[in-house]
């Protein structure tokens, strides 16, 4: 079993009887394996954010199962213990530091678990190096940057042991050197403590340091597979009005027109070399 | 004579206190009528503040801030008339959205400015057509709207006042891929029909490059650059060093070029890109 | 602009007076309060004045600041010391008309004015040497066995935190809607006190807007670490008493049962 699973999840808000079935999500079956870093794409309105309150037990499924390190997030007795294993770090980093000092935000979490003090006390220092932001332990929230703010956030969760991290578009809201901070944090993460990222976005360029990419359209799955699998679907993406970096929409454009390139195509230097090589035989 | 001009403006926060900050540091500039610039800078450069010096919200600490030739401190009491002439869209201006029906919300502007009820309806439902807004929005609470729409009304807000500038400060902020492109159409054809100045600050290299015909590239409260745009694209290093990139399609075509390749360096577009490359595949010569 | 108001007064350092129990100091300040009224001649309230100045000169903190917090209430000394001065009973040394000057009304002028400024400077003392968040805590902890009478202490304390770290972003928001706004050509500035009020409304509701918009996201992300309301909750931060705590404690004690005794056995004037 993986460590996220959804079965045939329907959702719709709203239960009034008059109202026709406005399904936010239809038919999701998927699956994230442990230590896996999965990137949720689609445009606002797509119902990637909705699917993501599925995996915390924030939302539960009208229809279907959410299973998350095998529990049901519909038993209401186990919705703390998936909340602490899978961690949810939302878009707005003003709007979720609780505390007025760094440290005590981050000890927020554990404070709520039971933990005792000297192992809090060992916890947020260790979770406040890990996302970078040890030296700025005693500082008020409100004088951070967007980006360190978010990695406070990001603290407060890991504080909490979680095996799984899922942001929602925690992004949407930094300046490029904060994202670029973010995105470094949730790389390290996944790769040095083998946690798990469900990474909610609509940037392209973020996606593309995933290991698999499930586009969402219209509360469904559109497709999913690896970064290049996925960007190499050009046409299927900009029909649902999704970008594609420029170097995959240059050699695209390319190939309508006739050349032969290959047709997975993610990054600046790789569009370069195939381009060079084309060149250098004419 | 220039349309906006900055003559060596200062502008300090927390004056004598320990807080003392230079947001802007002696800047000159000019800016000619129907112009498109685009406004680029890492966060804390300044161009927050400096953008606020054009229509009168800041007052600057020294130095002189020209409307069309003439000081707009020379009565302060008349500063709300330069707000109406140069327009001002903050980020996420849907934050500011507070009447109980679009088109209402949209005439606040144009009410302000002594213009009577009627006109000011007028006023704003063209705005909305600028921006994009269906006809049957205009009678719903702004409340009830989508976040890109509420982002378009709070635009057509300040197009209604019919400013002779535009400042847009991050206006595609938050927005996913199809909203950014569609509000940044906009805007270029409301720029195209009105033949009026447009400044455009923006993170995202690839938009202004689309846009903008010049760039202003603010870095610690000075002017690093103000030069067309494909020029400024051209001097890569120079931006990476105060933390600014190239778009991904002018460093590919700068890769190749780099490697002997007779392509146009400073290409801004994914467009200009084809077309460089299209009739060399096809059998150009190397240089 | 609104945004460079701070809330409280707390001056991060690292004298004894920042680092004994915030409790203790809660405690102690509000011990030292009652005997300022305690304190029933000069002799008396010249110790009470000793202990004042020697805790301001013990918080490391710059005479400016406490000086600056003093003239917020100058206006309130002058008043009350000009009411005794003129109130006074005896011989008057000075006729000034029908108001008279007598050598009891300069001293009750003189004393009245010493319990209001040592007042003001030992709260000084408190927020200046004791972060908000810390005295949010110490009250939660002080009042928990209220919790045994129903009173909410775990949720007035959650509720202080809150807005302890929301007030700096709220008004720094008041502040871009009010520029948002004016940018629109809201006149802010001139007119009647009607047409005054009517131009709060395009930055009111904003606000309330706003603020709903946060409390909700906060509500979530609280749930998300699993917020649950007070109970099995425990606390990162533990407040232990040293000895230096202990050190204040019987100074202050001491003082206070110097003023009793100097009451008792030299009962003065006033």
């Amino acid at each position: 079993m993986g460590f996220i699973e959804t079965q045939n999840v329907t959702f719709s808000y709203g239960t009034g009887e008059s109202e026709a079935p406005n399904n936010v999500l239809t038919d999701i079956t998927m699956k994230i394996e442990k230590g896996e870093f999965v990137a949720l794409l689609g445009h606002n309105g797509s119902g990637k954010s909705t699917l993501a309150k599925h995996f915390n037990a924030m939302l539960l499924p009208s229809g279907g199962k959410v299973y998350v390190d095998s529990m049901d997030t519909l038993d209401e007795s186990l919705k703390y213990q998936i909340r602490r294993k899978a961690g949810l770090v939302l878009q707005n980093p003003d709007n979720q530091l609780v505390a007025s000092i760094v440290e005590e935000d981050v000890a927020f979490g554990p404070e709520n678990l039971g933990v005792p003090s000297e192992e809090i006390r060992v916890r947020v220092d260790e979770a406040l190096k890990a996302v970078g932001m040890y030296e700025h332990r005693s500082h008020a929230p409100h004088k951070l940057s967007g980006g360190q703010k978010q990695r406070v956030a990001i603290a407060g969760i890991l504080a909490m042991e979680p095996d799984c991290i899922i942001l929602d578009e925690p992004t949407a809201m930094l300046d490029p050197q904060g994202r670029t901070e973010v995105l470094d944090t949730i790389r390290k993460l996944n790769r040095e403590k083998g946690i798990t990222v469900v990474l909610i976005t609509h940037y392209m360029d973020e996606a593309v340091l995933a290991d698999r990419v499930v586009v969402m359209d219209d509360g469904k799955i559109l497709i999913e597979g690896t970064p290049k699998e996925v960007f190499s679907q050009v046409e299927l993406l900009k029909n649902h009005s999704l970008d594609v970096p420029q170097a995959t929409e240059l050699i695209w454009r390319l190939r309508q027109a006739g050349f032969d390139f290959p047709g997975d195509i993610l990054f600046e230097d790789e569009c370069v070399s195939v381009l060079e090589k084309a060149l250098e035989g004419r | 004579m220039a349309l906006l001009e900055l003559r060596d403006v200062t502008y300090i926060y927390g004056d004598n206190t320990p807080f003392r900050s230079v947001a802007v540091d002696h800047v000159s500039l000019s800016i000619e009528e129907g112009e498109y610039i685009g406004v680029i800078g890492h966060t804390g450069s300044g161009k927050s503040t400096l953008i606020q010096q054009f229509n009168g919200l800041l007052r600057p600490t020294s130095g002189q801030v020209l409307l069309r030739g003439k000081d707009i401190w020379a009565e302060p009491k008349k500063i709300r008339s330069v707000r109406f002439a140069v327009g001002m869209v903050f980020q996420y201006p849907e934050h500011q959205l507070f009447e109980e029906t679009v088109l209402r919300d949209i005439a606040f502007g144009p009410k302000n400015m002594g213009l009577s009820e009627q006109e000011a309806e007028e006023r704003a439902r063209a705005a909305a057509g600028f921006v994009g807004l269906r006809e049957e929005l205009l009678e719903k609470s702004p409340f009830e709207l989508s976040g890109g729409e509420k982002r378009r009304v709070a635009i057509a807000g300040v197009i209604a006042m019919d400013p002779d500038v535009l400042i847009l400060d991050e206006p595609t902020a938050g927005l996913d891929p199809s909203g950014r492109n569609l509000l940044l159409n906009q805007i270029e054809k409301y720029h195209q029909e009105r033949k009026n100045t447009v400044l455009l600050v923006s993170h995202s290299m690839e938009d202004i490059a689309k846009a903008a015909d010049r760039l202003l590239v603010m870095n610690h409260g000075k002017v690093e650059l103000f030069e067309d745009t494909k020029s400024v694209f051209l001097k890569e290093e120079q931006l990476e060093k105060i933390g600014l990139r190239v778009p991904q399609i002018t460093k590919i075509m700068r890769s190749l070029y780099d490697r002997g390749i007779p392509v146009d360096p400073g290409a801004l577009t994914v467009d200009e890109a084809i077309d460089a490359l299209v009739p060399l595949l096809k059998g150009g010569e190397r240089r | 602009m609104i945004r460079d108001i701070t809330l409280g007064q707390f001056v991060p350092g690292k004298s004894i007076l920042h680092r004994i129990d915030p409790r203790v100091k809660l405690l102690l300040t509000f011990l030292v309060i009652v005997f300022l009224f305690v304190a029933g001649n000069f002799i008396s309230m010249g110790l009470m004045v000793a202990f004042v100045l020697l805790a301001m000169i013990l918080s490391g903190v710059s005479l400016r600041l406490y000086l600056k917090s003093m003239k917020a209430i100058l206006f309130i000394v002058i008043f009350t010391s000009l009411l005794n001065l003129f109130y006074g009973s005896g011989e008057p040394l000075v006729q000034l008309g029908f108001l008279k000057i007598t050598l009891d009304g300069i001293l009750r002028a003189a004393y009245i004015s010493l319990r209001i400024i040592c007042l003001v400077f030992i709260s000084s003392v408190l927020t200046f040497t004791t972060s908000p968040t810390d005295l949010t805590d110490a009250l939660e902890r002080l009042m928990k066995p209220l919790r045994y009478i129903k009173v909410p202490v775990h949720e007035i304390a959650m509720m202080m935190t809150i807005a302890l770290r929301f007030v700096p972003t709220l008004l720094e928001e008041t502040d871009k809607i009010m520029s948002a706004q004016k940018a629109r050509g809201a006149d802010l500035e001139s007119g009647g006190i009607f047409q005054r009020i009517r131009a709060l409304v395009p930055i009111l509701i904003p606000l309330f807007v706003s603020a709903f918009r946060r409390a909700y996201d906060l509500a979530m992300a609280m749930e998300c670490r699993c917020y649950h309301g007070g109970d099995g909750r425990t606390k990162m931060k533990q407040l232990h008493l040293r000895s230096h705590d202990y050190t204040i404690i019987a100074v202050t004690i001491c003082v206070c049962a110097g003023v009793i005794l100097i009451n008792i056995f030299l009962p003065g004037m006033v």
